[in-house]
């Protein structure tokens, strides 16, 4: 059985997209659509890598991670920030909130996946 | 020699020692090298003409016959240096701010220049003084016939008294011209007389004291035993009468304050306010000496002397029956400075007074005003001025022929203080009362010396005047008006009735009066310069010596100009008064020169009237003119109406800073909303975008694609791509909405056309799980409006409410509905839960999603709806329904029915 990596995203093709060729990867992907009860979604799901949005419905991807970040059991978590967003302040905001990674959409496939794969392993 | 000869030898010598005394001083101040001539101590002294042949001669008689009374005599004066001293120097500071050339001259200028009011206080003060200055002739007669009598000479006749009195007179008349009228000093100052004065003070000083001392040590046998024999004479028993006292002393203040001639010495020939501080000590001191002597002398002169002999002239024959003739010589010479300084400054005085007063306003009055050539009026002022001191001396010593020199010198002298004493009220009352007007002091001066003239002058002359008639019984038998027991009051000294009487009613009808009119314009004006000299004058210092002067001057200057600057001006001009290079610091002598430069510099910056104000009022210490102050107001209107408008121009533009703040806070907040708007665009193109390169790189790139993946990933590229071009159109055409560059396209049509339109174009672009109920109003409604747009914004609330309808079995009821007002009504009504409440304000803004539900919209449709029915004249709301989701689409039938637009979107019910 291959690592579990959740990915929290709103937009189902991406969801779809990245889904495809993770699992093809070897990972056990897991996905959640809003941020009302992401955290629950991670406690349930007890994913090795997170994905995260950062426009999502209900709450933001920054502060999903912070609440995160504040839980020791999760104070280790890899977490790839994935945004439409891509000006400094995001990426400041990103690494404030204890991004293990910032990239911004449209992304390549080959880039997350080695993306993961460094967080994976490190 | 014999020794008559000698004493008119004397005589000569000294008259001739101050001709050249006031001769050399007169050339020194012309030189303008005259700082020794203005020091306090001969300010001090010239005082002392105070002291005349009365005091000299008459103080010892008057002990001799009333004891200490003399005493008031000296006591006025002294009350008035130490305890008046505020009301003198109110005078002084008057009279060099208003330049007043003589008491006359003071009343006319206090209210409103009266030249009546002049010619009255002249009159009363050559009245006055007329008799006293025959006294000093009569003294100087009589001493020189006593004197040659007791040195057993031939003594003069009658025929060669009178002509020792003509050649006194006339030689003071001439004295009195040459250094009386040697110019017309704008001030009227006479270094000359003044300093000569100064001379005889000492001198008759020092006789006093010699004669004194004689007799204490040199006849009495010391101090012990002079006060053994005091106490032994009459003078020793000695009963005050205190009304007489407070009477004698209150009179010798007022005629101190009020005598022309001291009015001469003490306010128009003073150079420094300052000096009259040291006089304050200095003369009182004087006047001690003075007096120190006189009741030993008495004493001695009663006990030594035969029984008749005249006590008046004790102080002379005293040391000439010891045999002490250089003594007697000396005091000669004391006696006679006393009589001629007396009689050169009142001659001056008065000549003064009658000059401008009477014979210059006669003599302009005459020409018709024809001379207007300066020149010309000064050389009659001159003129003028000369006769009038002739006048006045042979004024006196025609009175002194006609009376005979009877009465004794002490009453004739207190006659004269009461008669110039009815000056006092008006006098005081101008410099602290500005409701004292000109009629006021003009009936109290009337009154004072009318009651004056009655009561004690006329009666003072004897029988001849006045019948004894009236004396006894009143004029017509009337009791009360008896001259000396007015109103039926008697047993009264005459002289404390006449005074009480004369100053009393005096200065209550200059009061009543007063009160009871008004003072012209010119009266207040003056009225208030008296009365608050003080004031406006600023600071009470002294600029006594040249360096003060330049010092003051600095410390203004360097107000005005600057410190750096002024320092700088300054040592320019001492350097060029000096000629040389100068230590830093050097103030330069305030001549003419430098003044006039200084106050060039200054009216730069402040305004010619304003620094010339300001420069004569620390050199000259004088006042400055109305029409120096009109231009000084002048200047200052100038100045706040530049700082007005100034003060304009900077509110001017506050305000536009004020403008240009709200644009500038506007256009940042624009800018953030265009950031905003700018990033979520950047979103929402992104997310498509995101999966469209996805999904091709996974189509690229993966070779194992299940063929049913394939068709399921093109056709999810298809779709994003789709949704990014309605993106980019909505974009679009939100932008041409917003600015206004949207062409219509108006044509008739049928309400319900449009709405089947709409609907069969909202059922083919997605599935047609939504329920579409209508209910058309009875009779078509027929529109004149752009249909392409109206159908866009039907078809986008159909589009909605397909996306969000949360009901199991999504319904949308349309309903339309013809106004009464012309306008158009379109109601869409689902049956779903509706907008949230927190939402339904934002549901019309730009990327605004009510829904969490990815529905494919980029959040644009409902702006560009809002904007779209603005365009047509019309809205569209959304109605917040118990439940259910209830827009509303308000429109005119017609082009014309159109309302205005709106701004702002408004929920209506």
């Amino acid at each position: 059985m291959g690592k579990r990596v959740l990915v929290i995203e709103d937009e189902p093709n991406i969801i779809e997209a990245i889904k495809f060729f993770l699992s093809r990867d070897g990972w056990e992907v897991f996905t959640h659509s809003n941020g009302h009860d992401a955290l629950e979604a991670v406690d349930r799901r007890a994913p090795d890598l997170l994905i995260l949005d950062v426009m999502l419905p209900g709450r933001s991807g920054y502060e999903i991670l912070r609440e995160l970040r504040a839980q020791e059991r999760w104070a280790k978590l890899p977490v790839l920030i994935l945004t439409a967003r891509g000006q400094t302040k995001d990426r400041e905001m990103a690494a404030a909130a204890g991004a293990s990674r910032f990239m911004t959409k449209p992304f390549s496939n080959t880039d997350i996946l080695e993306a993961v794969r460094e967080l994976a392993e490190a | 020699m014999n020794t008559v000869n000698l004493l008119i030898l004397v005589c000569t010598v000294y008259v001739a020692l101050l001709f050249l005394v006031a001769f050399v001083a007169e050339r020194s101040a012309m030189r303008g090298r005259g700082r020794w001539l203005r020091s306090p101590m001969v300010y001090t002294l010239s005082l002392s003409i105070y002291c005349t042949a009365w005091t000299f001669y008459g103080a010892v008689g008057y002990a001799a016959r009333s004891g200490l009374e003399y005493i008031t005599i000296y006591l006025g004066p002294t009350i008035v240096m130490i305890g008046w001293w505020w009301v003198l120097r109110k005078l002084v500071r008057v009279g060099r701010a208003q330049r007043v050339t003589s008491i006359a001259d003071l009343i006319s200028a206090r209210f409103g220049k009266s030249n009546l009011l002049a010619v009255g206080v002249t009159i009363l003060a050559v009245v006055g003084t007329t008799p006293y200055i025959a006294l000093q002739l009569q003294s100087v007669t009589l001493s020189f016939a006593s004197f040659a009598d007791a040195v057993g000479q031939p003594g003069p006749g009658d025929g060669a008294r009178a002509s020792t009195a003509l050649w006194v007179a006339m030689g003071l008349a001439l004295f009195t011209v040459l250094f009386g009228t040697r110019n017309l000093d704008a001030n009227e100052r006479h270094h000359g007389v003044v300093m000569a004065i100064a001379v005889e003070a000492v001198v008759k000083l020092v006789a006093l004291l010699a004669v004194g001392v004689f007799v204490v040590w040199g006849l009495s046998g010391g101090v012990n035993e002079t006060l053994a024999r005091i106490d032994a004479s009459k003078i020793g028993n000695w009963q005050m009468d205190g009304g007489r006292w407070a009477a004698l002393t209150f009179l010798s203040a007022a005629a101190c304050l009020c005598l022309p001639r001291m009015f001469q010495v003490m306010v128009v020939e003073n150079a420094d306010e300052a000096h009259l501080r040291t006089a304050s000590w200095a003369f009182p001191g004087y006047l001690l000496l003075m007096s120190l002597f006189v009741v030993p002398i008495a004493v001695m002169g009663l006990e030594r002397l035969p029984e008749g002999a005249n006590p008046d002239l004790f102080v002379l024959t005293l040391p000439l029956a010891e045999g002490q003739t250089a003594l007697a010589i000396f005091s000669f010479l004391g006696g006679f400075s006393s009589a001629t300084s007396m009689v050169i400054v009142a001659a001056l005085a008065l000549a003064t007074m009658v000059s401008n007063h009477m014979v210059m306003p006669l003599w302009l009055r005459w020409t018709g005003g024809r001379a207007s050539v300066s020149g010309d009026v000064r050389h009659v002022v001159l003129l003028s001025r000369r006769i009038s001191i002739a006048g006045v001396v042979a004024l006196g010593y025609v009175y002194y022929r006609t009376t005979g020199g009877g009465a004794a010198l002490a009453s004739i002298g207190l006659v004269s203080f009461a008669g110039v004493a009815q000056v006092l009220p008006v006098m005081i009352g101008g410099l602290y009362w500005r409701g004292a007007t000109r009629l006021g002091a003009l009936a109290g001066l009337s009154v004072g010396f009318g009651l004056w003239g009655y009561a004690l002058f006329l009666p003072s002359l004897g029988g001849g005047i006045m019948p004894q008639d009236i004396l006894a019984n009143g004029p017509l038998g009337i009791a009360w008006l008896r001259p000396q027991a007015l109103f039926g009051i008697e047993g009264l000294d005459p002289l404390v009735h006449a005074v009480l009487w004369s100053l009393l009613l005096n200065a209550l009808t200059f009061f009543t009066v007063s009160l009871a009119t008004f003072p012209t314009p010119l009266e207040r004006l003056q009225g208030a310069q008296f009365v608050n000299v003080l004031n406006q004058a600023g600071s009470a210092r002294s600029w006594s010596a040249g360096a003060a002067q330049a010092e003051d001057l600095m410390v203004m200057a360097q107000r005005i100009l600057g410190a750096p600057e002024a320092q700088a001006f300054f040592e320019q001009e001492a350097e060029r008064q000096s000629g040389r290079a100068v230590r830093p610091g050097a103030l330069p002598e305030p001549n003419p020169d430098f003044l006039q430069r200084l106050e060039r510099e200054l009216s730069g910056s402040v305004g010619a009237a304003t620094a010339h104000a300001m420069v004569a009022q620390i050199v000259g210490g004088a006042s400055v003119s109305v029409r120096e102050l009109l231009a000084v107001a002048d200047e200052t209107a100038q100045m706040i109406e530049y700082s007005d408008r100034l003060e304009a121009q900077s509110k001017e533009l506050a305000a536009t800073a004020a403008k240009l703040r709200e644009a500038n806070d506007k256009l940042t907040r624009l800018s953030v909303q265009k950031d905003a708007f700018l990033s979520q665009i950047s979103h929402e193109l992104r997310t498509p975008m995101t999966s469209i390169r996805a999904f091709s790189e996974i189509l690229r790139d993966t070779a194992d694609v299940s063929p049913e993946e394939q068709r399921k990933y093109s056709s999810i590229i298809h779709d994003e791509s789709v949704r990014l071009t309605r993106l980019l159109d909505d974009l679009l055409d939100l932008s041409v909405l917003e600015n206004g560059q949207v062409n219509l396209n108006i044509r008739q049509g049928d309400l319900r056309e449009a709405l089947d339109k709409a609907v069969s174009a909202a059922a083919a672009e997605g599935d047609a799980g939504l329920r579409v109920l209508r209910e058309d109003a009875a009779a078509p409604i027929r529109l004149e409006t752009d249909f392409d747009r109206l159908g866009q914004v039907f078809i986008n609330l159909i589009a909605n409410a397909r996306k969000y309808c949360d009901a199991a079995a999504p319904e949308l009821r349309i309903t339309t509905r013809p106004l009464s007002d012309g306008q158009v009504q379109v109601d869409f009504v689902d049956n779903g839960s509706g907008i949230p409440l927190e939402a339904r304000d934002l549901i019309f803004e730009k990327f605004a999603r009510a829904s969490p539900q990815r529905a494919g919209g980029a959040g644009l449709g409902l702006s560009i709806c809002r904007q779209i029915m603005e365009r047509l004249g019309g809205a569209v709301d959304y109605l917040p329904s118990e439940r259910n989701a209830h827009f509303r689409v308000t429109l005119p039938a017609t082009a014309a029915a159109a309302r205005p637009a709106r701004g702002k979107p408004k929920l209506t019910n």
